[in-house]
């Protein structure tokens, strides 16, 4: 009896009236533990760490295309230890690409992408009030931006930041003797990878647990939106993969700081012999990877859920092949795991070993082509409704065709000898990752833009934005295949003064125009994204005609997303001029019994009670022409 | 109307239980994860060469621990059971007791390293594979630190009273997660046993 009492309270204080709770600034704003707030928070600092992402690219890409002009204002703003007499110093140069590399990553596409839009859509697309754990939502959040901070502080120590390359082998990475990078530097790098992971960690597990635990009534999986599943798939190789690169660190730290020899062996520096001897650095590379290919996937999955919801949305028709883009996903979902050695070709890996991994890794093509035609067989003869957001959804189709294609070369073991660690690969995974992943994400900015924020964003600087971006980035990029056709190495700081690459300084000056473009463009997205939370047009409670359950949510938040009872799902989210139905989109609240003029048989999944009604329902009205015909 | 509306609020606490239950599965395949990683570490590290490997016996005292880890989850077994039967004293009693067990398990394995110490197997080591007995050790006490804290929450829940309701679903994750710790030191144990 007491059991039942206790329940009853406490179920009334825990949802005593959604809406009206009693919120100070700091629970609303900072340790808020609702969804809404907190996909804000991942994504205002996805931004910031991108365009602090963004700057250090810019100032590498100065250096690679004036190795020998000085730029007085870089020694104003860099200091004389960095950029003495207006030129960025060797170490530091190695620095910018190894953090420019690990924010992009793992700051802005997997936590901006990822902690974003999984925060903001699973509660609103399957119907919940909110995540499993609100509580660990917002320590997922906070471990995140305390590992932005530790990340960003390792450019305030006089060691300078990590300078390893975003993937830190070993030995470099493990002995502060051998570059300055290698110090107090990596040891940051280090923590905040640490709490990186384990906030990963804590929001993986909420959205699974959601997804598989908190759906609305009606809403069984094959109801969802292809968002949910890119997102339950990623965050199911999150869960598996990240548990890994905290192992491959623990070991680094250890070796680093402790002495042991995990990773270490036969080392001499500055003619001292190290102590530790018998490690193996390939082994981190083994760990590293393990994580570091899924990673990838991880990068791109919700990009291809995010862009699938928006292309079907403003083309006007289901998407094309709802299951085979499910199974595609699952099926790079497993492939992800099973091909990182395609890294290691060159590490004297045995050649049958190579080709195992290279066949794995040519199969991932499968599942990527059939989401790349089924695409296009959405935008096929669709209505298609040019939004920024379909734009930018359209512009990640383009990279993921565009970049994957590279994959097919850098993925054979035999030609990977000739591309590895050339511009090749750089050119490879900045179109299928980089750029396909943040259009994904910009898409998904403008496209949820109204839900996150009640106003829409300006389309005309959407365009303005799309269109340099979209041009900036293919200039960017394009050019770096042919420069590691001919040889070019990565992350290499004066290549051009080797006689046999001087040919590419040219080639380079324009690489780096075409990127301060780009990078000039983005403040059309920051003035557009930062001025519209106050000056955009309000936003309607369904700006783009959608069928997901987000749109039935008032414009204005409320704890708790729904006033009254949560919306039951009748249908899948794809049903977009559904012949026979008067507009040219049915919300998935709306049961069949509303809409008998369009209803098709397969609607019932063989229901004989609703096939009957059906049927008895077409038979009363039944068109009157087709009666004289007879 | 108002009991609908309770009834419909006591169905989604409970949903936003089970939920919650489920991340704690979850987390144990993630924390899994991490040591499967140092698992296939330890095999390609030790099939580097025939200098590699163990090259001791591993010390009894985890038999020791082991026996203690098996008994603790017996206790924290029979502690869920009382919590479900509103035998609060009982509850209390045995939660207190498989803390204390933990701590015994907790001294064991810093006992073990010290005999393991003793013998010239020390952490620091070119012979990485005995460096690696203390990293799986060490990183498994991390977790049973972990794991106290939370037994710890579950016996604090307990004295200052809260409801029926959230006192058991606290005992059920402290008792899942715990008998997860008690397994992951088996799993541990049998595979540097099958190494040695």
């Amino acid at each position: 009896m007491s059991n039942i009492a206790s329940a009853d309270t406490h179920s009334l204080d825990h949802h005593d009236g959604h809406g009206h709770h009693h919120e100070s600034f700091w629970t609303k704003y900072v340790f808020s533990q609702d969804h809404k707030m907190i996909a804000k928070q991942f994504l205002i600092t996805g931004i910031i760490m991108a365009v602090f992402a963004m700057v250090l690219s810019i100032l590498f890409r100065l250096q690679l295309a004036w190795p020998d002009k000085s730029f007085p204002i870089l020694e104003l703003f860099l200091g004389s230890k960095w950029a003495e007499g207006g030129r960025i110093n060797p170490e530091f140069f190695l620095a910018l690409v190894t953090i420019h590399g690990t924010i992009m990553v793992f700051f802005v596409l997997t936590a901006g992408l990822s902690g974003t839009f999984s925060n903001l859509l699973i509660p609103y697309q399957l119907g919940a009030r909110d995540m499993a754990s609100p509580f660990m939502n917002m320590l997922s959040y906070w471990f995140f931006f305390a590992a932005c901070v530790v990340m960003i502080s390792s450019f305030f120590v006089e060691s300078g930041p990590a300078s390893a390359g975003w993937t830190i082998y070993p030995p470099l990475s493990a002995v502060p003797k051998a570059i300055s990078g290698s110090g107090l530097g990596m040891t940051l790098w280090l923590t905040s990878m640490v709490m990186f992971i384990i906030s990963q960690v804590l929001g993986g597990t909420n959205y699974i647990s959601t997804i598989l635990n908190m759906r609305t009534k009606g809403m069984d999986l094959w109801k969802m939106p292809l968002t949910i599943w890119a997102f339950f798939l990623t965050a199911i190789v999150g869960l598996l993969s990240f548990p890994v690169l905290v192992s491959a660190v623990v070991l680094l730290i250890f070796d680093r700081s402790f002495g042991t020899s995990f990773y270490l062996s036969d080392l001499v520096i500055q003619g001292q012999i190290l102590p530790n001897e018998g490690g193996s650095p390939i082994l981190f590379q083994h760990l590293f990877w393990f994580l570091g290919h899924p990673e990838v996937y991880i990068v791109l999955m919700p990009a291809l859920g995010l862009t699938s919801e928006v292309i079907s949305t403003n083309s006007r028709k289901p998407i094309f092949g709802y299951h085979a883009m499910v199974y595609s996903l699952v099926g790079i979902t497993v492939l992800s795991f099973i091909v990182w050695g395609h890294h290691m070709f060159v590490t004297g890996m045995n050649p049958f070993l190579g080709g195992v991994f290279m066949i794995t890794t040519l199969i991932i093509a499968v599942p990527s082509a059939v989401k790349s035609f089924n695409y296009l067989a959405t935008l096929w003869r669709g209505n298609i409704r040019f939004t920024p957001a379909m734009l930018f959804a359209i512009g990640m189709v383009s990279f993921f065709i565009s970049g994957g294609l590279t994959g097919l070369y850098v993925g054979n073991s035999a030609l990977d000898i000739n591309l590895h660690d050339t511009y090749f690969v750089v050119a490879h995974f900045h179109l299928v990752m980089g750029s396909a992943s943040i259009f994904g994400m910009l898409c998904g900015v403008y496209h949820w833009y109204p839900k996150m924020f009640g106003r829409m964003m300006d389309e005309k600087l959407g365009y303005l934005h799309f269109w340099l971006t979209f041009v900036g980035a293919y200039f960017v990029f394009f050019p770096m295949h042919f420069m590691g056709i001919d040889g070019v190495p990565r992350r290499y700081y004066a290549f051009t003064e080797f006689p046999f690459m001087e040919k590419w300084v040219s080639v380079n000056i324009f690489i780096t125009w075409s990127a301060i473009i780009a990078g000039l463009g983005q403040l059309a997205f920051l003035w557009n994204f930062f001025t519209s939370m106050r000056f955009g047009k309000v936003a309607p409670q369904n700006p783009w005609g959608s069928n997901t359950l987000e749109w039935t949510t008032p414009v204005k938040h409320i704890h708790g997303n729904w006033p009254g009872e949560i919306p039951t799902v009748y249908r899948w989210p794809y049903d977009y001029s559904k012949p026979g139905h008067d507009e040219d989109f049915i919300p998935q609240t709306v049961p069949f019994s509303e809409t008998m003029s369009s209803n098709l048989p397969h609607d019932f999944e063989g229901n004989p009670e609703a096939e009957r009604i059906q049927r008895e329902w077409e038979l009363a009205n039944k068109p009157l022409p087709e009666k004289e015909t007879e | 109307m108002i009991a609908m509306v309770q009834y419909t609020q006591n169905k989604e606490d409970l949903a936003q239980q089970k939920a919650k239950k489920f991340n704690l599965w979850l987390g144990m395949i993630g924390m899994f994860m991490m040591f499967a990683a140092l698992s296939s570490g330890f095999i390609v590290y030790t099939a580097g060469g025939v200098d590699k490997g163990i090259k001791t016996l591993l010390p009894h005292a985890f038999i020791y621990s082991t026996l203690l880890i098996i008994l603790s989850s017996v206790t924290m077994q029979l502690a869920y059971i009382a919590a479900k039967k509103t035998q609060f004293a009982r509850q209390k009693l045995l939660l207190v007791a498989t803390l204390i067990l933990g701590f015994g398990f907790f001294a064991i394995q810093v006992y073990a390293w010290g005999v393991l110490s003793s013998r010239g197997v020390v952490f620091v080591n070119n012979n990485a594979s005995q460096s690696f007995i203390y990293v799986f050790t060490g990183m498994h006490l991390a977790h049973i630190l972990a794991g106290i804290i939370v037994l710890v929450r579950a016996l604090v829940g307990r004295i200052s009273g809260v409801n029926q309701v959230s006192n058991v679903f606290r005992m059920d994750l402290a008792a899942l997660f715990w008998h997860f710790l008690g397994i992951l030191w088996i799993y541990i144990y049998v595979f540097l046993l099958l190494n040695q």
